[in-house]
């Protein structure tokens, strides 16, 4: 069939229109909110002043949201003595306090699980419901966790928007505005790691946590993953986790992998040490030891 | 004369040549000596104060008038809210107690050392937990993973007397999911 | 102008005569709407009061909308089952009917990105996935391909028909140069969209039930059963309350191509359930409590055996020459392959893959009431621009509806 030119000029014509809408559109658009790691410094820093307005607004309290930058020469790294931990779930309550978590709905970062020793570690087997008077329990240990800050991580390879990324320091962290909320992230973790928020958190003011990281610990809005940052309020100012200090017998390590004289170092080169679910490669910096 | 010479000549040459020979292979060392002990156990570490019961230290306020008695037995008149559970069977107060000074503790070689050192005391029989402890990897962690290192005594976590430690109840489980409402 | 009298005299009688029925249809059409919004008014729900209305939780986090998702993408994908032998063998029973895959086609994708929208926790930042506002994790992730796929396999398959019937319309022939490279793209594309869906599932290694090979090739098998009986029925429907015609051989061959398809979905399955129970590695767990429970979780029991049911009776009919060109028999089994389908694609794909979940719990899933209203509601969207499309459709290809001889060219 032969075109006619009158086709043509409306194809034209049509086209031409078309890509101008376009062209306009890239251009208001592009001017428009992005990612947090592609954010001009001096927008970020309007728009880190912009959120803290708004918690303080909400809970009536000063709130910091800072965006310390990872230090140089540094790869975090975390390893859990699993002859010591006694399921006391310490650590789990440190760890919503600091990190403001949601109460309700409930969100936990940490997940401990008592296993038998008889039948070693095998989630297959494990319970993260126990509830007996005491523990530790004779016949069973207890291993906490939480996310292994992959070196080959799965969940930021799958993320549609970019919206999660491993930074320089080793720290796998979500931009709680750019996420949005499609939980392909969690169908990839194997370590149950990543969690949601299926409604509105909701954080006490009275006891919230004012010291935040604007990739940590701010209070989330309903509607996006969250996760498990290193405390990364805390380490980047040299602190230790929230959950390495309130470990009563000391099972919980943390440091810097690239310090030849950290206890991390110390613990990989001269204790037993194990991942989980080494078979699948995600290379975790989060390692699990027996001291004695 | 030619035939003296020659043997001579050829004992030296021999001997030269084992001399030689024996100054080629390696010195016969002893097999090498472990790497001397860090000069760290000398140095004093930063720790906090020891636990100590409301006013029992110093102990010389009542001890340094009383006879030391070194017989094993079970105390009746003073500490027996102390129950020993720390070898009881091999140990007994006085190893670690000096008799004659109180207000230390002494090593296995009689050496005395203070409370805020007693780590140098647990070491010797649990050395491999207190190489750990040096390291930081043995015992509770706070402060700064790139800065200063605070340690705590081995008796702030451990009661010397009863180190097991007691069972904690432990905080609540987290809820299980359901179908019906997100929260509780 | 020519154009925007023909294009407006299009839109008026389209309109004319998606508003003219007879009582069936108007009854169809209020039983659509209602569901439109129930569904409306339980996803405003969920909107402001979020994701936790549905029954999805952490340890449970995809379910009936990406089941859903996943089933109406094969349903899309299908539609390259008539064009295949249509266009490229010019097999020509079939060319009459590959308009309404192509519409059905349509209607499948848009469905599956509504449900795409519905399931996402923040809706709101849709625009975060398009270039250049967005950013769009393209090539790595493989979710940033399945939008792209499915967007372009939308465009052509949208192109393509509105081309067709506008041309038949405007009473012209179709653009050849234009028609014929977007139809012969869109086999391949069929045939990516489906598996680029599969790969989403398959490529990650924390499910293990899913992280197997045969996924994509099962995902196509399934497809290709579930897709065409739906044309099928609607073929049937379509001759007997309009005058269109389509040959009785059509509808047969169809059918008979149905019944390879569900050869080679039974043996897909079959060899993905001697590797799982012969190995019998602790892998095994997730379709063991699919098909037997595990311990007292027991919910999906009767839905597994239903479709294994289901799917063997519909390949039976099929493969069957005298019970595929029975109608009652024919009807039955085009119920059967997608019912068993569906049910196979939707709670059989996505429940067992993540359950138990990543550290061994199990959280028994069952969609809520709000969820189904919703997934509903979607349903009947995509139910109603199908409607609507083949209104106006069938009687352009019948020559019944054309913009007056004058405009013509």
């Amino acid at each position: 069939m032969e075109s006619t030119g009158k086709t043509q000029g409306v194809s034209r014509r049509e086209f031409a229109t078309c890509a101008a809408a376009a062209a306009a559109g890239f251009v208001l658009t592009a001017c428009g909110p992005k990612q947090l790691h592609e954010f001009p410094k001096a927008r970020l820093s309007s728009l880190l002043k912009e959120m803290e307005q708004r918690y303080a607004a909400k809970y009536g309290t000063a709130f910091t949201v800072a965006d310390t930058p990872p230090i140089d020469g540094v790869e975090f790294a975390y390893a859990l003595d699993i002859s010591r931990c006694i399921g006391c779930r310490r650590c789990v309550y440190a760890c919503v306090d600091e990190n403001n978590q949601s109460r309700d709905p409930q969100v936990h970062w940490i997940r401990v699980f008592q296993m038998e020793k008889s039948k070693g570690v095998d989630f297959t087997e494990g319970d993260p419901y126990y509830h007996p008077k005491e523990v530790p329990q004779e016949g069973h240990f207890y291993i906490p966790v939480a996310c292994q800050q992959c070196r080959n991580a799965p969940c930021t390879k799958v993320c549609p928007t970019g919206a999660t990324w491993t930074e320089k320091d080793g720290i796998v962290v979500v931009d709680y505005d750019w996420c949005i909320g499609c939980r392909y992230c969690m169908a990839a973790c194997p370590y149950g790691a990543r969690h949601f928020n299926w409604s509105e958190p909701s954080v006490p003011a009275d006891t919230v946590n004012t010291n935040t990281h604007v990739l940590g610990n701010r209070p989330r809005p309903k509607g996006v993953v969250e996760k498990c940052t290193f405390c990364i309020q805390r380490t980047r100012n040299g602190r230790y986790p929230a959950c390495v200090e309130i470990c009563p017998v000391g099972a919980r390590k943390f440091g810097n992998l690239l310090d030849p004289t950290s206890e991390i170092r110390y613990i990989i080169e001269n204790k037993r040490v194990m991942v989980l679910k080494e078979d699948l490669n995600t290379m975790p910096k989060f390692f699990y030891f027996y001291a004695t | 004369m030619t035939k003296r010479i020659v043997l001579l000549t050829a004992t030296a040459t021999l001997t030269g040549a084992l001399i030689y020979a024996a100054a080629q292979q390696p010195a016969a060392t002893p097999p090498a000596l472990a790497p001397a002990p860090p000069a760290q156990a000398e140095e004093k570490l930063e720790v906090p104060p020891p636990p100590f019961s409301d006013g029992i230290f110093p102990c010389s306020q009542c001890h340094k008038d009383m006879k030391p008695n070194r017989t094993r037995r079970t105390l009746t008149e003073m500490h027996t809210d102390i129950e020993l559970k720390h070898d009881a069977d091999h140990r007994w107060c006085l190893d670690c107690h000096d008799a004659n000074d109180r207000d230390h503790l002494h090593l296995a070689s009689g050496e005395l050392i203070s409370f805020d050192e007693s780590y140098k005391l647990c070491g010797q029989c649990h050395g491999e937990k207190f190489r750990d402890w040096r390291a930081g990897v043995h015992g509770r962690r706070t402060g700064y993973w790139n800065g200063h290192k605070k340690y705590l005594l081995c008796a702030n976590c451990h009661n010397p007397h009863q180190p097991h430690f007691k069972p904690l109840e432990p905080k609540p489980a987290p809820n299980r999911p359901t179908r019906d409402s997100v929260s509780r | 102008m020519n154009f925007a009298r023909t294009f407006g005299q299009f839109i008026a009688g389209s309109l004319r005569i998606v508003l003219r029925g007879n009582k069936t249809y108007w009854a169809w059409l209020a039983f659509l709407a209602v569901l439109i919004v129930s569904g409306g008014l339980a996803y405003a729900r969920q909107v402001s009061e979020g994701l936790g209305v549905t029954a999805m939780r952490d340890q449970v986090s995809w379910g009936f909308y990406i089941g859903n998702f996943t089933f109406l993408v094969g349903v899309a994908a299908a539609a390259v089952v008539l064009v295949i032998p249509a266009y490229v063998y010019d097999w020509k029973p079939i060319r009459e009917i590959v308009i309404y895959g192509e519409l059905l086609a349509v209607s499948a994708i848009i469905m599956c990105l509504l449900f795409v929208l519905v399931d996402i926790g923040r809706p709101d930042r849709f625009w975060h996935l398009l270039p250049p506002v967005g950013h769009l994790n393209f090539p790595t992730s493989i979710l940033a391909w399945d939008v792209l796929v499915l967007n372009i396999y939308f465009v052509i398959n949208f192109v393509v028909v509105t081309h067709i019937l506008y041309r038949a319309f405007g009473g012209r022939h179709y653009e050849k140069r234009l028609v014929y490279p977007l139809v012969l793209l869109s086999i391949p594309m069929a045939v990516g969209i489906h598996t680029v869906t599969a790969f989403l599932f398959n490529g990650l290694a924390a499910r293990p039930y899913w992280n197997a090979s045969i996924l994509a090739p099962q995902f196509l098998a399934s497809a290709f059963c579930s897709g065409p009986a739906i044309l099928l029925i609607v073929m049937q429907l379509l001759r007997k309350f309009t005058r269109f015609e389509i040959k009785d051989e059509a509808i047969w061959k169809i059918a008979e191509l149905m019944a390879y398809a569900t050869f080679i979905n039974l043996f897909l399955h079959g060899a993905e359930s001697f590797k799982e129970f012969y190995s019998n590695t602790e892998h095994t767990l997730y379709v063991r409590y699919w098909f037997f429970g595990l311990g007292s979780h027991t919910t999906l029991v009767p839905w597994a055996w239903l479709a294994v049911a289901l799917n063997t009776m519909a390949f039976v009919l099929f493969i069957v020459p005298a019970s595929r060109r029975n109608w009652v028999l024919l009807n039955i089994g085009c119920i059967a392959t997608y019912g068993g389908c569906y049910i196979d694609k939707g709670m059989g794909l996505i429940i067992p893959g993540l359950t138990p979940d990543a550290l061994g719990e199990i959280y028994e899933y069952v969609p809520s009431v709000p969820e189904l209203r919703v997934a509903a509601g979607v349903f009947a969207i995509g139910f109603l621009v199908f409607t609507l499309m083949l209104k106006v459709a069938v009687p352009i290809t019948l020559g019944e509806f054309h913009g007056k001889a004058s405009t013509i060219h």
